[in-house]
């Protein structure tokens, strides 16, 4: 038979509309619950996926062409970076201490942002949502390349950047981050968009790609701003996704409004509790200050997530429940943030420093009401005694939130001169929590949190050593032993800043022997 | 059902105290003393005398706070689960009542922290 000879090119809408109309069918072999299994215990109820819209209506071959662009950008300024002795330009060695973080707690997200999104975008019945989160999955995949390909120049040339992968398993604070997305991944699939397109995409794409871009701009690292800036459009993309995918569910049915109010409930606040390590990089690690964390909460959270919450309200959708409570905390999270990583500084895998004189007096005039009153004081008598040769490292590993899985560090939103302490008893056993809303989170699903895998109780149980190490020997270092599990460069990676062989060695190429090399 | 899940959802908790390999957990936090961020947590067997964690436990780990030295345990107060408690110090961990995950701490009257901060 002859073929037809084709008609005018398709549109780009009419290519749309066949990527997510035309290639779906309704099972007949099976029936569609069998084919879409996960979909329905969650009790979300969606009557037509047809009404669900990508606002940018992308398909793959805009998708491909867009990215691809972006991606020959990046990578020809990573070649001139590496070219030019990139890593010699920042403001100073303390910091490459942002990037450690970032690669430690932020890349490894990325990646499994990859594969929730892949998971989700097979089980939605819809296929428009499907399309839309393989692109998503796509998406992240590229961010977690593009950051360790950023960052691996670094790598390099400073310590605390080589075994991340291996760290976000294992190292204590990493668990933080990670819990966070396995809560996520571990969720039915609406759970998982809507925790991960509101309380990553939105809470924390506002306020850690911008200080975290921001702050690299500052400090004269130009490869980091670069993958900020290809990331950041597909950010904004994801943001707005998010959001339309809240709104349909929202608008599929009435009974759907107090199961996401929970959701929201839940991940504002495990998204937050993972920004208290953002707070402590803008407020204590960047050599040259972009915004306080104070600042930044009242532009990017209280003012932006205001109007989306004031957005959401013809739904019936009300602030997250913490919502008050993170804005009294504004004024102390960075300092007893800094001052936890500082007290296990030894077990950290970047480095830790008091503030100079500069930054404190930049700290209290940020934080008036606090600074000078409550956190200035431990500052000051840590710094004397380095001086005096007897810098302050806590050696007993302190109680987690089981929740959170953050040290018991927050204090009362009442008292800043108080640990908060809450706890819950469950078939026989005691949970502690640092809030009231983690301890809510435990109590809705506690057979889901007593399975946390808490570092601390992990290496009492003996669970964080390397085959053939016996703690029963005597002499044994239970810390040098889980920093040897943790696959730590002993002396280089942990330890104050100060001696530090990042700072010796960005002395030395600059020329200057100041650093004691 | 205490998780939303496809199907039966039961699993043996991470931190039960057989995983503990004969010890219990006891997490103890010094009041109005922040420069130790946090409450502490130990491993300890049930029936380990009280009185040591106050002579060999405890200076090790608080011992670098100036106001530790001037601590005097005979006029501490101590709180369980954030309510009024006595420990009997002669006593083991186990005989003052203290099973797995249990929370204490103390309350030194007249020590604040540095420079009366709480810190």
């Amino acid at each position: 038979m002859d073929m037809e000879a084709s008609k005018k090119k398709l549109g780009l809408k009419e290519r749309y509309n066949h990527l997510t109309r035309g290639l779906g069918w309704e099972t007949t072999y099976q029936p569609m619950e069998k084919v879409f299994p996960y979909t329905r215990y969650e009790g979300i109820k969606i009557h037509d996926w047809d009404k669900w819209e990508d606002p940018f209506r992308l398909t793959m071959d805009a998708y491909w062409k867009y990215q691809g662009e972006k991606e020959k950008k990046l990578y020809a300024i990573i070649d001139a970076f590496a070219q030019n002795n990139g890593h010699l330009g920042v403001s100073d060695a303390r910091y490459i201490n942002t990037l450690k973080l970032f690669i430690q707690g932020v890349s490894p997200l990325e990646y499994m942002a990859h594969r929730g999104f892949a998971h989700v975008g097979r089980q939605f019945d819809g296929v428009s949502a499907r399309i839309a989160c393989q692109m998503q999955s796509v998406d992240e995949l590229r961010h977690a390349q593009t950051q360790m390909h950023t960052v691996s120049n670094y790598n390099k040339y400073y310590n605390g950047m080589h075994s991340w992968r291996h760290w976000h398993d294992r190292v204590w604070y990493l668990s933080v981050p990670k819990s966070f997305f396995d809560d996520a991944m571990s969720a039915g699939p609406f759970e998982f968009v809507v925790a991960i397109s509101f309380a990553f995409e939105y809470v924390l794409t506002n306020l850690l790609f911008v200080p975290f871009m921001s702050g690299a701009a500052y400090n004269g690292d130009m490869a980091t701003v670069t993958f900020g800036f290809s990331a950041q459009s597909d950010e904004s993309r994801h943001m707005t996704l998010g959001l339309e995918i809240i709104k349909f569910i929202l608008e599929q049915d009435p009974g759907n409004v107090p199961i996401v109010q929970r959701w929201l409930d839940k991940w504002f606040w495990r998204g937050y509790k993972v920004l208290t390590l953002v707070s402590m990089m803008m407020d204590y690690m960047l050599p040259k200050k972009v915004m306080s964390w104070k600042e930044a909460w009242e532009i990017y959270g209280e003012q932006n997530g205001g109007a989306l919450f004031n957005d959401l309200a013809r739904y019936g959708i009300r602030k997250p429940k913490g919502w008050e409570q993170a804005s009294i905390e504004k004024d102390h999270l960075s300092h007893q943030a800094w001052s936890t990583f500082y007290n296990y500084g030894a077990a950290a895998l970047f480095h830790t420093w008091t503030p100079t004189d500069g930054e404190k007096d930049w700290l209290s005039a940020k934080y008036p009401d606090t600074f000078d009153k409550l956190y200035r004081p431990r500052f000051e008598h840590w710094e004397q005694q380095a001086k005096e040769g007897k810098r302050f490292y806590n050696g007993t590993l302190p109680m987690l939130c089981t929740t959170c899985q953050i040290p018991m560090f927050f204090t009362e939103p009442t008292d800043p001169t108080k640990i908060c302490y809450r706890e819950s008893d469950y078939k026989g056993d005691k949970y502690h929590f640092c809030s009231d809303h983690c301890k809510d989170i435990f109590d809705y699903e506690p057979e889901k949190y007593v399975q946390s895998w808490l570092p601390v109780h992990q290496i009492y149980q003996g669970n964080c050593f390397n085959p053939g190490v016996d703690p029963t020997v005597p002499g044994f270092d239970p810390l040098r032993a889980v920093l040897d599990y943790y696959h730590t460069n002993f002396g280089r990676d942990n330890f104050d800043f100060e001696g530090s062989e990042d700072q010796k060695n960005f002395a030395r190429w600059h020329g200057d022997d100041a650093g004691g090399a | 059902m205490a998780t939303v899940a496809i199907s039966t959802y039961v699993f043996e908790p991470k931190d039960k105290v057989e995983n503990f390999r004969g010890k219990q957990l006891l997490y103890i936090g010094w009041e109005d003393h922040l420069m130790y961020c946090a409450p502490l947590a130990f491993p300890f067997p049930g029936a380990m005398p009280f009185k040591a964690i106050l002579e060999q436990v405890l200076p090790g780990c608080y011992g670098a706070h100036p106001d530790f030295a001037r601590v005097d345990w005979s006029t501490v107060e101590w709180f369980k689960s954030g309510t009024s408690w006595h420990p009997d110090y002669d006593k083991s961990i186990a005989e003052n009542g203290l099973g797995h995950k249990d929370v204490i701490r103390f309350r030194t009257p007249g020590l604040n922290g540095i420079n009366g901060t709480c810190s």
